[in-house]
């Protein structure tokens, strides 16, 4: 590679490029040619994890100075004064820890606030992502030479079973058991599947992953592969994710040209080869059976189950299907081991856990946490606390299909296990926290829009129930809702949760139940007084759906 | 925009060409599907009677997949399709405030396409950029933190 004195990079996620990174990327070319400079300092684009309201930022090392919310007027300033002789734009510098993912920066100390603590997103933001050597500097690739080298299949599963490793996508499945069932299941081939069907409305962590370290995931599936004698796998990415696709494909291929996929990699007698599959827009293909029917050429339908997809997935051939997350967890637990990974976190929940913070708070972005923190400390140290001061009314968790945390559940630690015991669910890992403004049933409202809109309508109970559901709170919302009205939703959350096929049904209710269970009185003022306590709903005493 | 094929294009000749580039295993239907979409706008009949002859796949089940997913469509769209997310994050920062100044500054409902054919208004889920909420896709641009009164701004960009 080629020595350069400094690195400049220009944050290039959906968000930066709306707000014209790419004209900043041009003025830097044309600002750097100026000076004369393209030598001596490499000028790349990378996927970003910031702050909304900064973008785009140009970063610069290894000064490690950013620079925030930068025009291409602000370019040929930067350029002379910083690049070409040295001293640090102070008026367009944004501290580190007003970044959201710098705060974590900090060392994590006995006793002190819980700090970030990046495995996920250790390269994210860093690193070119469009360059396969940038990723092999920073210990790419290195665990991928480990399993193939010092381990066994065995070995490599016994290493993600004693990391204590649980599925990022939801549900909390222990991986290594998993990646087990798939080793011990009969079959002449074997699959390997990357979920990154990212779907769950307010969380974007995959997609962040993808574009800016996609050469972790590759690693990850090649690991996977090599662990349950697997030789072909897919990443299926949701069709709206253009740029993670674009930069999916192209790691690949870097990786194939290096010959880290293909056959027999590295004389170790492993062959692997991955595809890239889009999806075409269904919230339901993130369910693992509709994920796996959409790459046959399917209605992304999810299947019966049992059989499960570890023993008949994808053609009927046993099949690991693991969320982008999880995935990149992989490589840094095979490098540090299991005992280090065991370490972060909680006992019953190890590791650490990426969570989008969304809605009325300071500061919105993308942290990675050890599991276990509480809502109140990311509400107040991450996200700088409530935007105008306002108090806090309840956050919803993990996408539409999470649950609504009230105000009473905020120093509760947020893991699987001790969510699970509050009754509440800490789903794919976004934080919508809302204040007093927001309305519980008009939320309800919309999280129902949602399913109905998203229900696949294979099985009844989903596709008539969202339905159902729907107008009954749009009754609600219009003051013509009655006390039959709230027994109806009640069991109607009941029926999705007892009777629908897949999660997707099961988990639609859950709005319904929350709400009822911790906001009753602000329903029923609703429903009794025709009065909407945050003033948001119409309360037009008009029925618009007429209900038998 | 995706590049539209003019008319009287043989809409025939382009779905074997597809065919005969991805292959004809069912697994290629979904990526076909999402180009004859991209080149023509929508799925027509015309094109799904000729994938159901090259793949050998009855048309019912080419209908039920076009029919399934919400990026593919069997009906022409608008040459400007806007894709308002109605998900809940943009819904709190104030979507709904933009999705009414939308529907009264296109006078068009959800799902409808305006009789000059320019526009087509759909609502989406989420799409993953919630960071900038309210956000809409025209075409393929993305515009975040939309406030009302920045809408019919953003429309005039599109002629």
């Amino acid at each position: 590679m080629k020595a350069f004195r400094s690195m400049v990079l220009v944050s290039s996620d959906p968000e930066s490029m709306e707000r014209g990174a790419q004209d900043v990327f041009s003025a830097l070319q044309k600002g750097l040619a100026d000076f004369g400079l393209e030598e001596e300092i490499s000028l790349s684009m990378i996927s970003d994890v910031s702050k909304s309201g900064m973008d785009p930022l140009v970063l610069v090392y290894p000064d490690a100075v950013i620079y925030g919310s930068v025009t291409p007027k602000d370019i040929p300033h930067i350029v002379e004064e910083h690049l070409y002789k040295g001293r640090v734009v102070a008026e367009k510098q944004i501290p580190p820890y007003d970044l959201t993912g710098r705060v974590a920066w900090l060392s994590a100390r006995k006793g002190s606030l819980p700090a970030e603590n990046r495995i996920v997103l250790k390269n994210v933001g860093l690193i070119d992502p469009e360059n396969i050597d940038d990723y092999i500097i920073n210990d790419g690739y290195e665990a991928l030479g480990k399993v193939l080298k010092e381990m066994t299949p065995e070995e490599t599963i016994n290493e993600i079973k004693n990391s204590g490793l649980q599925g990022r996508g939801g549900a909390g499945f222990p991986t290594g058991l998993k990646w087990q069932f798939v080793r011990a299941a009969k079959g002449d081939k074997k699959y390997v599947i990357c979920n990154a069907d990212e779907s769950e409305p307010g969380t974007f962590k995959d997609r962040l992953v993808l574009e800016g370290d996609p050469h972790a995931i590759i690693e990850a599936m090649l690991i996977a592969a090599y662990a349950v004698g697997a030789d072909e796998g897919f990443v299926y990415i949701r069709g709206e994710y253009g740029l993670a696709i674009t930069r999916m494909q192209k790691a690949i291929e870097q990786a194939r040209a290096y010959g880290l996929l293909g056959e027999d990699i590295f004389g170790s007698g492993l062959s692997f080869n991955l595809h890239v599959h889009a999806g075409a827009g269904a919230y339901i293909c993130g369910e693992e059976t509709a994920l796996i029917e959409s790459i046959e050429g399917n209605r992304g339908e999810p299947r019966a189950r049992p059989p499960y997809p570890t023993t008949a997935g994808l053609w009927q051939k046993p099949t690991v299907v693991n969320n982008v997350e999880t995935l990149a967890n992989i490589p840094a637990i095979i490098r540090n081991g299991a005992a280090w990974y065991k370490a972060i976190g909680t006992p019953s929940s190890p590791g650490t856990k990426v969570y989008t913070i969304l809605g009325n708070v300071n500061v919105t972005g993308l942290i990675e946490v050890p599991m276990g923190i509480t809502l109140r400390e990311v509400i107040s140290i991450y996200a700088k606390g409530m935007k105008n001061g306002a108090a806090f009314k309840l956050a919803q968790t993990g996408g539409s299909s999470g649950s609504i945390i009230p105000a009473s559940l905020q120093d509760t630690p947020m893991d699987f296990d001790s969510y699970k015991k509050a009754g509440v669910s800490l789903g794919s890992g976004a934080l919508l926290i809302c204040n007093e403004d927001t309305c519980v049933v008009d939320l309800a409202r919309v999280l129902l829009n949602f399913f109905r809109f998203e229900s696949c309508g294979k099985c009844n109970p989903c596709r008539i129930g969202n339905q159902r559901s729907y107008e009954v709170l749009t009754n609600v919302s219009e003051g013509v809702g009655t006390e039959q009205d709230l027994k109806d939703l009640q069991m109607m959350s009941d029926q999705l949760y007892e009777l629908s096929n897949c999660g997707l049904g099961q988990t639609a209710g859950s709005p319904l139940r929350d709400i009822l269970a911790h906001f009753r009185a602000e329903v029923e003022a609703h429903t009794k007084l025709k009065v909407c306590p945050a003033g948001i709903c119409k309360m037009s005493g008009r029925r618009v759906y007429q209900i038998d | 925009m995706a590049v539209r094929v003019k008319e009287g294009q043989d809409v025939r000749k382009i779905v074997r060409t597809l065919v005969e580039q991805h292959g004809s295993e069912k697994a290629e239907l979904i990526p076909i599907l999402h180009e004859i979409n991209g080149q023509f706008g929508y799925i027509s009949d015309e094109a799904i009677k000729e994938l159901s002859e090259q793949m050998t796949l009855p048309t019912s089940h080419i209908y039920s997949v076009a029919t399934f997913y919400r990026m593919l469509s069997t009906e022409p769209r608008g040459r400007h399709v806007i894709q308002f997310c109605e998900s809940a994050p943009c819904h709190v920062a104030g979507g709904r405030l933009v999705w009414e100044k939308l529907q009264s500054e296109l006078n068009l409902s959800k799902g409808e396409t305006s009789e000059d054919d320019k526009w087509t208004l759909l609502t989406t889920s989420c799409l993953g950029v919630c960071g900038v909420g309210p956000v809409m896709i025209i075409d393929n641009d993305i515009y975040g933190n939309v406030a009302p009164e920045q809408v019919p701004d953003i429309l005039g960009n599109y002629e």
